[in-house]
């Protein structure tokens, strides 16, 4: 028998916060113990709790902790085919063989988040609109789907095994099977630093336009943004891009040994701000201090300060207080593209919504999976923290978002109304057919599954 | 040469820090458990993230062939055995183990028995000079708690034993280690209540291996449950008996 812990669980945002009773196995067993169970008819698989919403709860149902089962299971030095259990972390992933020239071909802004959740959150990163989601580098995944029997079996999908359970399954929100394992293509680089480059735009045409320019053919792009700046103001943007750093433009005391990493840094928020440490003021200050901070326009960095500048302040979520924050992440097409982000942040700004610098990017083409995120457009995250009036807020810029043709990604939300998903995601009866056929009688379930009405 | 280090009960969550602790200064691995395919999948880990050997060994406690036990490692190892850890334990809820003998019986076979058969049957095979044994005991066998004392009884005969092993290898130049762990986030103590001070088991697993390496008697992990134990040790019996610890 498994043993439960009972657990008030929250995901990154710290809103909300549901009593789970979590099992975290340690062995496949266990796994199998776990959800065999009978004692929950519900369960979820969770990793490390990086997605933002509800999507890794199960109010008064079971959570199945997967971060016990981080094992490498094969690495071919080859081809560079990673072949792992679903608990292991990206940063575990990095350490190991980023110095041997292998990075993964996407990585979200957080290395503490593990491949289970990379797959079921179909996660893109700053090279999207380069090198695709997530999907674009699994090659395969082993699912454990629930049969008739209560026994739990286990099936390997891919591109050419069951193409639509497999395409489901990415960006699926863990409700089409556990994952247990799956191998991923990772790529070759030739150092462990990026060749990063930061420009400033005053304004919201100026960053668009610097996006379509120069920073268009970068691999890796993005843009942090001030939406709290006004009138002449309103946009301006720090404009981010690189690619990983050829040995010969390192400096000579890296060349030795270019793929070697310092350990990173790191530092921890001690305990949960009060709930006025983050005001309309302190954050505008603070991010009219990052927007005019010196920075150099090129500079050799270290791939994990590149790619997770948060990653160095453990727990940062604690700065929004006890009540949490919601990040608020939509995709709006390039067509209306810049007319809708200018609405979302007039909108946010109207509301004096406090965030700290959001972040914009440009996307590249839409993944095959029904309920995956990203497409061809700008997307755009908020960080806003939880107060009483701002799921309102937020269920307004839904309604912006739905007008442009947009959609909200289900790994950062815990506010999205039934009716708005399902203008934002048209291919959701596609979802449900795959969904009903492998688990026709709700033996996974999420908060966020039943909020967004996805049980069978 | 690379040092050849043999863990057994592999599977457990102090195991595999102390192994991950092993394959990053680079050791040769065997890995024992008896549930073999755990122990591939733990193999195929420490291979794939350190380029270290890695050999998956099955192993029934209860069941237990030392000698041949320690030819089959010998002949993975080429020779060569540095270091043995033994991991293995056996919890058993104290009240079922009240009413169920065959628990009694498993939970001594399991945490003294088997312990003692590995450390014979090991040492006269070691590589020494510097050849560690170390053993995972726990602060539970440091005193009888009424909640837990079978399992308590177990790990006290095992640190009486290494207490004794420990001198008597000192001519051999094997190092003996009583490995006391507190309270180690596992899946041992996963959702148990009482719990604080809860230790991550890879850093666990790291003080194990730097304790073994310094050549400690005992090693408290983590190190503040040396104080903690010590001032329980001193609390008089008259009094202890009148605590519900």
């Amino acid at each position: 028998m498994p043993r439960y812990k009972d657990e008030s669980l929250a995901c990154w945002g710290n809103h909300p916060r549901h009593d789970c009773s979590s099992a975290r196995p340690e062995s496949w067993r266990a796994l199998d113990d776990a959800l065999n169970d009978d004692a929950h008819a519900t369960r979820i698989a969770r990793g490390l709790g990086r997605s933002y919403g509800d999507a890794a709860l199960n109010k008064d149902g079971a959570v199945v902790r997967t971060e016990r089962l981080d094992r490498v299971l094969d690495f071919d030095e080859r081809t560079g085919v990673l072949h792992a259990e679903a608990g292991l972390a990206l940063k575990d992933v990095n350490r190991s063989f980023l110095p041997r020239g292998w990075f993964p071909g996407v990585t979200p802004g957080s290395a503490y988040v593990t491949l289970g959740g990379a797959i079921a959150a179909n996660v893109h990163g700053k090279n999207h609109h380069a090198e695709g989601a997530f999907d674009a580098w699994t090659d395969a995944i082993e699912l454990l789907l629930p049969t008739n029997n209560a026994e739990w079996e286990p099936r390997w999908v891919s591109r050419d095994d069951d193409p639509e359970l497999f395409h489901a399954t990415l960006g699926g929100m863990g409700l089409t099977g556990v994952v247990r394992r799956a191998s991923v293509r990772m790529k070759p680089v030739p150092s462990a630093h990026i060749d990063a480059r930061y420009q400033k735009a005053p304004n919201l045409d100026a960053a668009l336009e610097g996006f379509a320019g120069d920073y268009a053919h970068m691999p890796y792009s993005v843009a942090w943004i001030d939406c709290l700046a006004t009138g002449g103001d309103a946009g301006r943007s720090v404009l981010i891009g690189g690619d990983h750093a050829p040995v010969d433009a390192l400096p000579s005391v890296l060349r030795a040994e270019p793929l070697k990493l310092e350990p990173p840094k790191r530092r921890r928020v001690p305990f949960n701000f009060p709930g006025a440490a983050l005001n309309p003021l302190s954050v505008r200050a603070f991010n009219a201090l990052y927007y005019r901070s010196p920075r150099p326009e090129r500079r050799i960095e270290p791939a994990h300060e590149f790619f997770y500048p948060l990653d160095a302040i453990l727990e940062w979520n604690r700065i929004y207080g006890k009540k949490g924050f919601q990040q608020y992440q939509v995709v709006i097409p390039f067509e209306r593209g810049a007319q809708g982000v200018r609405t979302l942040l007039d909108r946010s700004a109207k509301a004096k919504a406090a965030s700290f610098l959001a972040v914009r990017k440009a996307m590249g083409p839409e993944s095959e999976g029904p309920l995956s995120f990203p497409m061809p457009g700008w997307t755009l995250a908020l960080d806003l923290k939880q107060t009483t009036r701002l799921d309102a807020l937020l269920a307004d810029l839904d309604a912006i978002a739905i007008e442009f043709g947009g959609r909200r990604y289900l790994a950062k939300d815990a506010s999205l109304t039934r009716e708005h998903f399902r203008a934002m995601y048209p291919r959701l009866d596609e979802f449900m057919s795959v969904r009903t056929r492998v688990d026709p009688h709700g033996a996974l379930s999420s908060s966020l599954s039943r909020r967004l009405g996805l049980d069978p | 040469m690379s040092r050849g280090t043999v863990i057994v009960g592999a599977t457990s969550a102090i195991a595999r820090g102390v192994a991950r602790a092993c394959a990053e200064r680079g050791d040769r691995i065997v890995l024992a458990g008896r549930n073999h395919d755990e122990c591939v999948r733990l193999a195929n880990d420490l291979h794939a993230r350190h380029k270290v050997d890695a050999h998956a060994v099955r192993i029934d406690l209860e069941a237990l062939d030392p000698v041949a036990f320690v030819d089959e490692c010998s002949t993975l190892m080429g020779g060569a055995i540095d270091t043995l850890v033994c991991c293995q334990g056996f919890m058993a809820d104290q009240g079922e183990a009240q009413r169920d003998h065959t628990l009694v019986e498993r939970t001594n076979l399991v945490n003294l028995t088997s312990v003692v058969a590995l450390c014979e049957a090991f040492a006269p095979r070691m590589r020494t000079p510097g050849a560690q044994i170390g053993v995972v005991s726990s602060v539970a066998g440091d005193r009888g708690r009424p909640s837990n004392h079978i399992y308590g009884a177990s790990k006290a005969g095992v640190n009486a034993y290494l207490e004794g092993l420990g001198p008597r290898l000192r001519d051999q130049r094997i190092s003996v280690t009583a490995i006391r762990p507190g309270f180690v986030d596992t899946a041992m103590t996963w959702g148990l209540p009482g719990m604080f001070l809860v230790a991550d088991p890879d850093d666990v697993g790291r003080s194990i291996v730097s304790g073994m390496s310094e050549g400690k008697p005992v090693v408290y992990t983590p190190f503040f449950w040396r104080l903690i134990m010590l001032i329980i040790r001193c609390i008089p019996g008259p009094i202890y008996r009148r605590l519900s610890l």
